[in-house]
């Protein structure tokens, strides 16, 4: 039987604030354990939770970018459960007046733009961190657990989308625009490795033309966005087998497995579990002016899917529009095109050399010791023949190591191509008055010894010839 | 007189005299206590090594000259629900034996910076729920008036330790009567500021939304000492009152004449005490002959006050003790899962009264009956807000007798809860509607137990509160003392 694929996602973000959701304690990553804590975040008899307006607004923030409403009253409810690392056992939430409600995004997975309904938009606060001791690192068969109560109280973003996805690759496409527009907004690092941008996905099957849905399997555990895609195509694979033999699909929760390429079923317990919602009695119930709200619209910065279109429109193709927007250095490729620069020449520098050295040297984009101006000259000098792409190459490593700008870097380490025509073409005239015999056997069809004489020219100069035009202008003495 | 007698103001003026030293007080009440303690078990800590430091400080920064105000060396008391950084912090639990805070309450640091001197912590019961401090997994404390009798509760340490002089004033806690109550059956001044006044940051909750800290005191006018020494807004806590804190000296002295004063016909008859009604009536008629004019007029909302109460806090508490949990602090069992840990420290570090209101609380919240109990009884919360605000459209303030008995015997009222819970019939309210009340001692009934008589104002109207409360201890004059105060030598 053939099947209709229903997929959702709910995703958590964890916001860039300097400081936690309901105390003063510093959010950075890689702490000793236990050192960025305090009365409130370790949950201790008498502390109270105090909001972070910084997280209200970035919400409020997303909540605009996704075209939602924001709420003009919105209140925080607790949330009960019993877990080792949630040290108030309630963790502080959103029920059912959240921030942000009924947004949309749109998404383009390679079948056209398609449009996905966002259901809301909350703030909660992050649990700590348990690490298992002994057997799988799984809960069931530990034998101690160490719990870090860093994150704990770290302002988490959830967006929960409608069930509008209906394939692996959209439900990818989907969680990719929503990081390329928190990292546009700035409100995340949105790193995926690092557990500050994190989804689960909700997926069921149903038969073609069915009006109810099948029941829903929610998929935790995915750790990039090739695994959610993965562990999506597993999961429609096992359900249409299940449902082919006329079986039922239970609802339940399944953890992915990365390394055994599958899907695991979880605990059911977890189904049954009443929360308890109730409005939180330590803190008042937020509020948004008009006028608020009218600022931070105002601050709402261009979007992924605007930025595309406009660098398509200055003359990138697509993907290399997508790939400059997922990169994050737009705004080095804007400052470069406004000095001048070449776009799509900028772009490929972008999304090639520069992200490449960024990756080796695992630094971050701030600190990327460049500026839009000189990579329009570097570009400048590329397009104007003074550099070839190997001597691009160097300079650029000059530049980022800090050795000036293009210009400076190519002179210092002597790399500029040979523009001026008279000075390559006496270059020229020398070697070919030197090889009279090749010169006569490429003029008798072997063409392959014109780049014999290429490279006599190229020792000549000292390997700064523009190879291209020391070919044409052999080929046009030689009569080849 | 001894010095373990005087009020705030008074042993202030001897201290500035040069009459007496913060050192002195500090012995007068350490007197007092070691003569007292025996019988009534009023504290749980007493801090000695750091209250003589606190006291000697006071006493050297006063002689450089340096006044940091009324409370200056004056020695009082803590209710063992505020957190204090470095001295034991139990809340009369179990589960909290041995807990060493790591920071003080907001308002342990701002009797700190006024110049008090803390002497320890007062007994309660377990997580301030209950009417008779009888409650406690350290032991019940006893009625300074007699002690076969109930000092009430929660806050029975604090009051207790106020009217036998153990402490010169006390911070209690109050989430449905816990300050009055104790106090009117205790024979003291006890106070619940308006919702937000004080800070509840290292208040360890019951009722989030109800609890509020508040002072105990021998005198209306210590009581508004201590209230300004521990109000106003903390960054720490979101509910704290963002607005100016009122002035509650602002009509203080000015007598009840042109006042409207009104009568709830709901939280004055059914159920009071023949001496109680007595004492009520003719505190009402000395301020009718003063020239305040008496309203009789019906908050129908408030009688379903108490069963709103019942449910509303133990939602909240439900949540609040959930931290209790074995991993991070507090008693912990040993189990072979980490659920069968937690359920193992819960079960044996709770009492009974504790547990039973953590069950109640989470069956009103559990989905299918959240709306029948909890919603319920919000509705009925706003009701009675809404009723207080209709009332206070035509009087100034409201009165009702504190308690509708005074102190009952030692475990008369323990094996029946719902008995043990009327006790906090006309307190109730003005916890559910966040408005300020004030319990001033007008009689002795025949069994020669205190009779409380109970001051209502809206909210931030604690000038009016205490102008009224003032009134009422003047004209009334009751200076009677409990015989246990008096048994120097006997003990």
């Amino acid at each position: 039987m053939t099947y209709e694929v229903v997929i959702g996602i709910e995703t958590h973000v964890e916001l860039l604030t300097r400081s936690k959701m309901f105390c003063g304690c510093p959010t950075e990553f890689g702490s000793e354990p236990n050192t960025n804590v305090c009365p409130v975040c370790l949950g201790l008899p008498g502390a109270l939770p105090v909001p972070n307006e910084r997280a209200i607004e970035w919400t409020m923030s997303l909540g605009l970018a996704l075209d939602c409403a924001i709420a003009g009253h919105s209140i925080f409810h607790r949330k009960n459960y019993f877990y080792a690392d949630l040290p108030k056992n309630y963790q502080i939430s959103q029920f059912d007046l959240p921030l942000c409600v009924g947004g949309h995004l749109d998404i383009d997975a390679g079948a056209g733009v398609r449009r996905v309904g966002i259901t809301r938009v909350h703030l909660e606060e992050d649990t700590g961190k348990s690490t298992h001791l002994g057997g799988s690192g799984r809960i069931h068969d530990a034998r101690g657990a160490l719990i870090d109560f860093n994150r704990s109280g770290i302002p988490l973003m959830e967006v929960v989308s409608e069930p509008d996805m209906h394939t692996p690759e959209e439900a990818r496409a989907y969680a990719q625009e929503l990081r390329a527009i928190v990292l546009a907004l700035g409100v995340s690092d949105a790193r995926l490795e690092e557990g500050s941008f994190r989804f689960d996905a909700n997926i069921s099957l149903r038969p073609v033309g069915a009006a109810t849905l099948g029941s829903k399997v929610e998929v935790k555990n995915m750790n990039s966005l090739r695994s959610l895609q993965r562990a999506l195509a597993f999961e429609i694979d096992r359900q249409t087998l299940v449902l082919d033999r006329g079986d039922r699909i239970p609802q339940e929760t399944r953890h992915w497995d990365e390394a055994a390429g599958r899907t695991e079923s979880g605990r059911s317990k977890e189904e049954s579990s009443d929360y308890r919602y109730f409005a939180e009695p330590d803190l008042v119930p937020l509020s948004v002016g008009p006028e608020k709200l009218a600022l931070l619209q105002a601050a709402v910065p261009e979007l992924p899917a605007a930025r595309r279109a406009r660098y398509v429109v200055s003359g990138l193709d697509e993907a290399a529009a997508r790939t400059l927007v997922v990169s994050g250095l737009t705004g080095l490729f804007d400052e470069a095109v406004i000095a001048g620069a070449d776009p799509r020449l900028a772009a490929n520098w972008l999304t090639g050399e520069i992200t490449a050295h960024l990756n080796r040297a695992g630094v971050d984009q701030a600190a990327l010791p460049l500026d839009g101006g000189q990579l329009a000259e570097l570009v400048a000098m590329i397009e104007g023949g003074e550099l070839s792409a190997t001597a691009a190459k160097d300079v650029l490593a000059g530049v980022l190591g800090g050795e000036g700008s293009p210009r400076t870097v190519a002179e210092a380490r002597d790399l500029l191509q040979i523009t001026d025509t008279g000075a390559l073409e006496s270059a020229v005239d020398e070697v070919i008055a030197a090889h009279p015999d090749e010169v006569a056997r490429i003029r008798g069809g072997e063409a392959r010894l014109v780049g014999f004489l290429v490279g006599r020219v190229m020792k000549a100069t000292g390997g700064k010839a523009d190879p291209t035009a020391v070919d044409g202008m052999i080929r046009e003495r030689a009569g080849a | 007189m001894d010095a373990a007698d005087l009020s705030i103001a008074q042993a202030g003026a001897r201290l500035r005299s040069g009459d007496l030293t913060a050192v002195d007080l500090l012995g007068a009440v350490r007197r007092r206590a070691s003569m007292t303690e025996a019988i009534l078990h009023a504290y749980l800590t007493l801090d000695h090594d750091g209250a003589m430091a606190a006291a000697e400080n006071a006493d050297a920064s006063l002689a450089r000259g340096e006044d940091l105000g009324p409370l200056h060396g004056i020695p009082l008391a803590l209710k063992d629900n505020m957190v204090t950084r470095g001295v034991e912090t139990t809340c009369s639990s179990r589960i909290l034996a041995g807990w060493v805070p790591p920071y003080d309450a907001t308002v342990v640091e701002r009797l700190k910076a006024a110049g008090a001197v803390i002497l320890g912590k007062t007994n309660l019961d377990e997580f301030a729920m209950g009417s008779s401090t009888e409650n406690s997994a350290y032991g019940p404390t006893r009625n300074p008036w007699n002690p076969d009798r109930v000092p009430g509760g929660s806050s029975g340490g604090s009051a207790a330790s106020v009217a036998v002089g153990s402490a010169f004033a006390a911070l209690g806690s109050d989430t449905g009567g816990s300050i009055r109550q104790p106090a009117a059956l205790c024979g003291v001044v006890g106070m619940k500021p308006t919702y937000g006044l004080v800070s509840r940051y290292g208040l360890i909750a019951f009722a989030s939304s109800l609890d509020q800290i508040g002072p105990i005191t021998r005198t209306v006018g210590d009581a508004v000492t201590v209230f300004e020494a521990i109000g106003g807004h903390d960054p720490s806590d979101a509910t704290s009152y963002r607005g100016g804190f009122p002035d509650p000296r602002a009509e203080l002295g000015r007598g009840v004449a042109g006042l409207k004063i009104g009568v709830v016909t709901e939280l004055s008859g059914d159920g009071v005490e023949p001496g109680v009604t007595a004492a009520f009536r003719a505190t009402l008629d000395t301020l009718s002959a003063e020239g305040a004019e008496i309203v009789e007029l019906s908050l129908p909302s408030t009688a379903y006050a108490l069963s709103a109460y019942y449910l509303i806090a133990p939602a909240e508490c439900s949540a609040n003790l959930a931290r209790f949990d074995g991993v991070r602090y507090g008693l912990r069992l040993p189990g072979d899962s980490v659920e069968q840990m937690m359920s193992a420290s819960r079960r044996d570090g709770f009492g009974p009264e504790v547990t039973r209101r953590i069950l109640l609380g989470t069956y009103a919240l559990s989905a299918g009956y959240y709306d029948a109990f909890y919603g319920q009884a919000q509705k009925v919360r706003t009701l009675v807000i809404e009723d207080f605000k209709r009332a206070y459209g035509t009087v100034d303030v409201l009165v009702t007798p504190t308690t509708p008995t005074t102190a009952f015997r030692v475990g008369e009222k323990t094996a029946d809860p719902l008995s043990m819970y009327l006790s906090d019939i006309f307190t109730i309210p003005s916890n559910l509607s966040g408005d300020p009340a004030i319990s001033v001692p007008v009689a002795l009934d025949e069994a020669g137990l205190p009779v409380g008589f109970q001051v209502l104002a809206p909210a931030l109207g604690e000038a009016v509160m205490f102008r009224v409360a003032e009134a009422v201890e003047r004209l009334v004059g009751f200076d009677a003392r409990p015989a246990l105060a008096d048994s120097e030598g006997a003990a």
